[in-house]
């Protein structure tokens, strides 16, 4: 299965796809990328004139690719055109280092600690260009076909 | 291990994924891990893993399905234990 399969089976769409491309993806866990594109609508909001990407679309990036495109990887002899991936957050616990600004790209790494019994569980970490570190934390959600 | 020092143990794997304080503090063999202590599916799986690494026995999908209440997850363990 290709980064574009993957991103086709992906249960999102604008505005609330956070994933651009994937650049690698193994068994054990998967790199990829998203741009931030500086006319999303929560920056009118977050911050008043002071515009910063929420922590919580930051997660939502971070779940995105280190958890649902694995996932899909992960069940990919299982899914078919009758048989879509379900999935469901259950928990994230995340640490935020640096903020992300209109425009700005990121890399997202995650690695699989656990997929069992329909749990997957990840250590994830974003970066910005400059390869500093913007936030990591554990992810889990439930997975299945 | 005698039953109540298995109940114990479990109580004390159970713990810190409840939802209903008051069914977990009745609990009995009865307790129904979702319908009376409330327990989301993904925490389902932790408790599933912490019994593993509690009593080094390996579980798998079917003893899951089965695990829905204290007296079938005491049943697993000791049929795990004792083959």
């Amino acid at each position: 299965m290709n980064p574009e399969q993957i991103i086709s089976l992906l249960p999102y769409q604008n505005p609330f796809l956070f994933v651009d491309g994937i650049n690698q993806i193994s068994e054990d866990g998967i790199k990829g990328h998203y741009t931030f594109k500086p006319d999303e609508f929560y920056y009118e909001g977050h911050f008043k004139n002071n515009p910063i990407t929420p922590g919580v679309i930051l997660t939502e990036c971070m779940a995105q690719i280190g958890l649902v495109c694995l996932g899909i990887y992960l069940l990919r002899d299982k899914i078919n055109s009758e048989n879509q991936p379900q999935i469901a957050l259950t928990s994230h616990q995340v640490d935020f280092y640096l903020p992300v600004l209109p425009g700005e790209k990121v890399a997202v790494t995650s690695e699989k600690e656990v997929f069992r019994f329909n749990k997957l569980k990840c250590t994830v970490k974003m970066l910005n260009e400059k390869g500093e570190l913007v936030a990591r934390g554990l992810i889990s959600g439930m997975m299945k076909v | 291990m005698t039953k109540d020092e298995l109940i114990e143990k479990l109580k004390g794997i159970i713990a810190p994924y409840i939802q209903d304080e008051a069914a977990f503090a009745n609990l009995n063999e009865d307790t129904d891990f979702v319908k009376d202590l409330k327990i989301n599916s993904a925490n389902l799986v932790d408790i599933i893993l912490d019994i593993e690494d509690e009593f080094d026995i390996r579980l798998e999908n079917e003893d899951m399905e089965k695990m829905l209440d204290v007296k079938s997850a005491m049943a697993i363990v000791n049929a795990k234990l004792e083959a």
